[in-house]
């Protein structure tokens, strides 16, 4: 079973519309992770039916019972993030602020102080109109720990295709360098970098490069709306050459884009002509590179 | 006054709308325009400006001292984060972990956890004219924004009088990141697609600014492509719709040359317009 991660630095270069588009080409043998928890948007495009939920717990959020507290105040003097409020000298947590760190509940003289586990987000195992299995999630608002529930979503899919004995996961990763992006990294056999040829585009991948190279992970790049700036595509090329990043396609500017998802479609569906064929020969690449690696 | 804005998906225009207002208000009253999407910072290919001041950002961890060290394993049982774990006889803590609580440090009984800086990203200040314009950079490796962030908007309330107007272009999404920077913006613009994702996107947004009891907008880009549903949501929610950015690709490719398109494209100048009307009238129901 290999584990291809789908990842884009910036958003907006089409990396979901693509992600599935590989889901659905694959078929049966693919098992789906949306770990862009934070805007998980493929359901939007493969028909999931939310058959298992699970809910996530995850971090802790202190809570004062006001009967226990003698208003000392040492709680609000240790937290380094200004999480107890006090007001006429009550003390209460701000939950969007407190970190679940803990310390003030260590340190409370009448331990008035306990942790809750809050919940984090929900995720879900879903049938999906692929003819296979999607993992995905959504996160609470504000929660923290995004990386945790990425980690929880990749963890569940890959069990399901290794119990089921499927060939590829493919995952839909955050953006960004942060904790979810290293969670959705991690333990990847392979990594398909979606970009465009904007400035914004160049500069992202090369950060998210930097990243990737840490894992020690080999990598594939899509150029998507090349055609956009071709002197950028053109750098982007070169870019891949000098760090040995697998060149796996050129992709037009293309408003099937937008329609096949205005249709609740991947690309593949929708679109019959020339923009198939190139997704379809860029999904058999994938394939290839993946099996070599 | 405050500005962030924020966007449930990336990509939908939030840099280039914030690089465009900031500079089209900066031709007649001092701004502040603020990159605080520090894991992608990008405002900064399509400003000109000239460095004006650049400081390394630090966030505190502990670090170990053995020879006062009695192992008696407190630090480890007191981290939430598992960021200090006790191997054998050594105690080892790993600053990426680290939320900087401070909990192991203070509460070690030999004293043996000092805390200390460690590096954790870059803050650089460049001002052309009346564009001040704010980067902060994580270095990679570093998992956590929201310290950063922090130390990013303090820097801005200490360097920057009331009055001036501050830009703040949000990390894409709605968790810790993204509350971070909205937690004392005055008001909040939400930038979308009218497409499925989009919409979907923008509705988790919608959410998490009336969870903060925000004050807030919605702008469409790429106006022309999808269908209405966001135009039919905003409308039903009361939510003031603040510019429809027309879908053309001129915009886009100006945009991949990192070029401001307020200057080019008079249709787009109208829409800034439009919410800088709109921004106006906020400021007098204030006073
Ligand atoms: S430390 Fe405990 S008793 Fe003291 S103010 Fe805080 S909650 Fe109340
Ligand atoms: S758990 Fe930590 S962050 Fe939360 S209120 Fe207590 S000391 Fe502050
Ligand atoms: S709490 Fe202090 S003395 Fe105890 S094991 Fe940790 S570092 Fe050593
Ligand atoms: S400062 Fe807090 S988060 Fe950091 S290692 Fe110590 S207890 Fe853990």
């Amino acid at each position: 079973m290999k584990e291809i991660v789908v990842i884009s630095g910036k958003g907006g270069t089409g990396k979901t519309s693509l992600t599935a588009s590989f889901a659905y080409l694959g078929g049966e043998d693919v098992i789906v992770a949306d770990c862009d928890v934070d805007a998980a948007d493929m359901h939007l495009l493969l028909e999931p039916d939310f058959e298992e939920k699970e809910d996530f717990y995850s971090g802790e959020l202190a809570y004062i019972k006001q009967d226990q507290c003698i208003r000392c105040g040492k709680c609000a003097k240790v937290c380094r993030y200004d999480a107890i409020l006090t007001i006429h000298n009550v003390f209460t947590v701000d939950s969007l602020s407190c970190e679940g760190c803990g310390y003030c509940a260590r340190i409370c003289p009448t331990n008035a102080i306990i942790n809750r586990k809050p919940i984090a987000g929900t995720w879900y195992i879903s049938n999906i109109k692929t003819g296979s299995i999607m993992v995905h999630a959504k996160l609470g608002i504000g929660a923290d720990n995004s990386g945790k529930l990425v980690a929880k979503v990749k963890a569940e899919a890959k069990e399901i295709a290794e119990d089921e004995f499927k060939d590829y996961v493919i995952v839909d990763g955050s953006p960004g360098i942060g904790c979810p992006v290293v969670s959705s990294l991690s333990g990847a056999s392979f990594v398909v970098i979606v970009t465009e040829p904007s400035v914004s585009g160049l500069h992202d991948l090369k950060r998210v490069y930097e990243l990737i190279q840490k894992f020690k992970i080999k990598a594939g790049c899509l150029i998507n709306k090349s055609d956009i700036n071709p002197k950028l595509t053109e750098e982007i090329e070169t870019f891949l050459r000098i760090e040995n990043i697998e060149h796996i396609a050129n992709l037009p500017y293309d408003e099937d884009f937008t329609k096949a998802m205005t249709n609740g479609q991947t690309i593949v569906e929708y679109s019959n002509g020339h923009l198939k064929e190139m997704i379809d020969k860029s999904w058999n690449k994938i394939k290839q590179l993946v099996t070599n690696n | 006054m405050k500005i962030a804005i924020a966007s449930g998906k990336g990509g939908t225009g939030k840099t280039t709308l914030s690089s465009n207002l900031a500079s089209y208000l900066a031709e007649h009253r001092e701004v502040v325009l603020t990159d605080m999407d520090v894991e992608e910072p990008n405002s900064g290919l399509f400003i000109q400006a000239d460095l004006k001041h650049e400081e390394d950002k630090f966030k505190m961890v502990p670090q170990w001292v053995e020879d006062k060290c009695t192992l008696c394993g407190i630090c480890q049982k007191v981290c939430n984060f598992h960021a200090v774990i006790q191997l054998g006889t050594m105690i080892m803590v790993l600053p990426e972990l680290c939320h900087g609580c401070y909990a192991c440090s203070e509460l070690c009984p030999e004293s043996a956890l000092p805390m200390i800086p460690k590096k954790m990203g870059k803050l650089i200040e460049f001002r052309s004219d009346n564009l001040h314009f704010i980067e902060s950079r994580l270095d990679i490796g570093e998992e956590q924004a929201v310290p950063l962030i922090r130390q990013t908007r303090n820097y801005i309330d200490k360097t920057f009088p009331d009055e001036v107007i501050k830009i703040y272009d949000a990390p894409p999404g709605t968790s810790c990141p993204v509350i971070e920077v909205t937690k004392d913006a005055d008001f909040v613009i939400l930038i979308t697609e009218p497409t499925p994702f989009g919409f979907h996107d923008l509705k988790l947004a919608v959410e998490t600014m009336r969870k903060l009891d925000k004050s807030f907008g919605v702008v469409i880009n790429r106006d022309g492509i999808g269908n209405n549903d966001v135009m039919d949501y905003s409308e039903a929610e009361k939510i003031p719709l603040l510019a429809k950015i027309p879908n053309d690709r001129i915009i886009a490719e100006f945009y991949s040359k990192g070029q401001l398109i307020y200057k080019e494209v008079p249709a787009f100048r109208h829409e800034l317009d439009g919410i800088i009307a709109y921004i106006k009238t906020l400021k007098d129901l204030k006073q």
